[in-house]
């Protein structure tokens, strides 16, 4: 995982947050892993999004719509980037999330669930 | 005016009454013309359908629920339905403004390259025709005045059971297969059925005359029509008045010979007029259809509960119940999977089971309660190979030995297999089953490679054919040697047509749908296997 905070002196609530993690699941970001994304990314008052580059473009991971659209499939880096007063708790959570393969906190991710 | 169609004869019987059209989706709606008025109406659409959901998800368990859930998920997420809000902004009606933008929604899952996203197409369809049964205010179902003669394209078979045939009715579909479940179900409940009648639904509103033994239906009857219909209904009661005369009379043939008569049930509710005296027990209970009536998977107790009701209605004669065999044509919503391309050939039957073995082993346990109360035998569906039963048989030996270890009264019933895939045909030899059944309707589809429910090619699914006599010969021969019993379930059994081949193969069992009962010992009677058919002939 790659967690970087921007070193310009901007006050912590205006700081925009990165970092990126590989799809590892087998199915991708389906139907049960967008869930879970995107629960967990509602459980913060930060603005998440993620991307397949770093440039963008954005995708709101708020959005279970969206986050379908998007498509992703195993193998795939995921760009995230948050913004807002939680935004480090939030892009930690995020990006640890799909390292995990969407395991809850704690479990073994190396035996991914039926789909 | 009187008009005439004619389709295939799916069920036998005849009737006449009002048509009622089922619609695929959603019904006619009137559009108020008002931008605001039409945007509540999807909002209260939208809230209703996010209700009905939520209660199921709380209702199920494991997959189901996670399946539920994702829907669910895209309900709530406003972003579903802002295409559908602005159209309506921009002048559209509710119902227009929902379907067109669901529509695109599911052509992008449709349009991927991933086979995952393109069976989450499903979940889309879901979640549009919900919301579009409460925007037109169709509870389609429970719309169907009882005694209705049903048109429909087609029909599932959850559909078909969710209406009320308790007063008559027929079933008429443009569409549809005579082989398809929803036909086998149609003749198991006697309602008259005719299906592939090849017209615009449009055409077919009024009132009709259904002849299910011809295949006709007749729209606004007239005088002449009518009277002939009075005259066909007296000569079909007498024609039922003999068939169930016989259906009380053991089944012997000409030369003495005594055939077992089994019933084939979907639901105790069949059994609740018939006496037990009629057959000489069940032969095949299709427990999928317990799992389709609800909202949830049933748990071991309710399971537990229609299983011994099953049981003991029989009073000491076999029962024999078939574990769940969703999938194929039969998909229950959170277990089956969507989207495969050849459901027949996927996860269905005991493979679902394999992969659902949380749902199996409640299924068994219930199945091993209920065999104290009589003479219950489970058979397992769709075995391919040995080694499926090894391990069925297995977990039903480690179901059996916890449930006693905790006190719970279990028998270890007589564990036996479908005969309907035709590798497990072929080399019945290598099974060691307590028992087979023949599950005629999908080894013939399976031999001829004709889908039953394509209507189509429907004719060469014949199960009067070489190819599956010779199979059957062989399935008996090898069941005579390893002394087990064999039995057939499947339409083929309460066929008049095929009984006197069926039992030149040596079977001495058959199976079938309760209305079967009469007209099958009357066929039997007319056999004598002194002087055994020629074997069957293909068809010129």
């Amino acid at each position: 995982m790659t967690v970087r905070s921007p070193n310009d002196p901007v006050p912590k609530s205006n700081a925009v947050h990165t970092g990126s993690a590989l799809l590892t699941n087998d199915v991708g970001l389906h139907a049960r892993p967008s869930v879970k994304l995107t629960q967990l990314a509602k459980r913060f008052g930060a603005h998440v999004e993620f991307a397949r580059t770093a440039a963008g473009p954005w995708v709101d991971a708020k959005s279970p719509v969206k986050v379908m659209r998007f498509k992703a499939a195993k193998g795939e880096t995921l760009h995230f980037r948050a913004s807002g007063a939680d935004a480090a708790e939030a892009l930690a959570a995020v990006v640890s999330l799909v390292e995990r393969g969407f395991a809850a906190e704690g479990e073994d991710a190396s035996q991914p669930r039926r789909e | 005016m009187e008009r005439s169609f004619t389709g295939r004869p799916a069920a036998p019987g005849i009737a006449l009454g009002a048509l009622v059209p089922l619609a695929a989706g959603g019904g006619a709606r009137a559009a108020s013309g008002a931008a605001e008025s039409e945007a509540d109406a999807l909002r209260a659409a939208l809230s209703a359908a996010h209700a009905d959901l939520s209660g199921l998800v709380e209702r199920s368990t494991g997959d189901a629920a996670d399946i539920l859930e994702f829907q669910v998920a895209l309900l709530e997420d406003d972003v579903l339905a802002e295409p559908a809000f602005a159209a309506i902004a921009a002048g559209r009606a509710a119902d227009y403004a929902w379907l067109d933008a669901m529509q695109r929604e599911i052509a992008g899952y449709e349009g991927s390259d991933d086979e995952h996203f393109r069976a989450r197409a499903a979940d889309l369809h879901d979640i549009r025709e919900r919301v579009q049964a409460h925007l037109t205010g169709t509870a389609i179902e429970t719309a169907v005045p009882p005694g209705a003669i049903v048109v429909a394209v087609d029909l599932a078979p959850s559909r078909f059971l969710a209406i009320d045939w308790s007063r008559g009715g027929a079933l008429v579909l443009t569409a549809g297969s005579t082989n398809s479940h929803v036909a086998m179900l149609a003749r198991s409940r006697g309602i008259p059925a005719v299906m592939g009648l090849g017209v615009d639904l449009a055409e077919l509103s009024g009132e009709a005359l259904v002849d299910a033994h011809r295949g006709t239906v007749i729209v606004n009857p007239g005088a002449l029509t009518r009277a002939q219909f009075a005259r066909d209904a007296k000569a079909a009661a007498a024609t039922r008045a003999r068939a169930s005369a016989a259906a009380m009379q053991p089944a012997v043939t000409a030369d003495g010979t005594s055939i077992q008569i089994m019933l084939n049930i979907a639901d105790p509710r069949e059994l609740a007029d018939l006496d037990p005296a009629i057959c000489d027990g069940i032969g095949l209970v299709r427990t999928e259809f317990l799992f389709h009536d609800r909202s949830a998977l049933p748990d071991e107790e309710q399971q537990y509960a229609v299983y011994r009701e099953i049981t003991e209605w029989a009073r000491g004669r076999p029962v024999t119940i078939r574990t769940l065999d969703a999938g194929g044509d039969k998909p229950i919503e959170g277990l089956t999977p969507v989207g495969e391309s050849n459901p027949f050939l996927g996860m269905r039957g005991l493979r679902l089971s394999f992969a659902h073995p949380d749902v199996f082993r409640a299924q068994l346990r219930a199945l091993a309660r209920a065999a104290t109360h009589g003479n219950l035998k489970i058979m397992l569906p769709m075995v391919t190979r040995p080694q499926e039963l090894t391990a069925a048989r297995s977990m039903l030996d480690t179901e059996v030995a916890a449930l006693r270890a905790a006190g719970i009264s279990a028998r270890r019933a007589s564990l036996g297999i479908m005969i309907e895939v035709p590798a497990a045909a072929i080399a019945a030899d290598h099974f060691d089953a307590e028992f087979f059944s023949i599950g005629s309707n999908d080894l013939t589809q399976y031999v001829a490679a004709a889908g039953r429910d394509i209507g189509a090619v429907a004719d060469l699914a014949d199960p009067v054919q070489p190819a599956m006599e010779r199979l059957l010969r062989f399935v008996v021969d090898v069941a005579r040697a390893q002394a087990i019993d064999v039995s057939l379930c499947g339409d083929a059994g309460g066929d008049p047509r095929a009984i006197p081949r069926l039992l030149a193969t040596g079977l001495r069992s058959l199976s079938m749908a309760p209305a079967s009962v009469g007209q099958a010992k009357l066929a039997v009677a007319g056999v004598d296997l002194r002087s055994p058919p020629a074997p069957a002939p293909w068809p010129k």
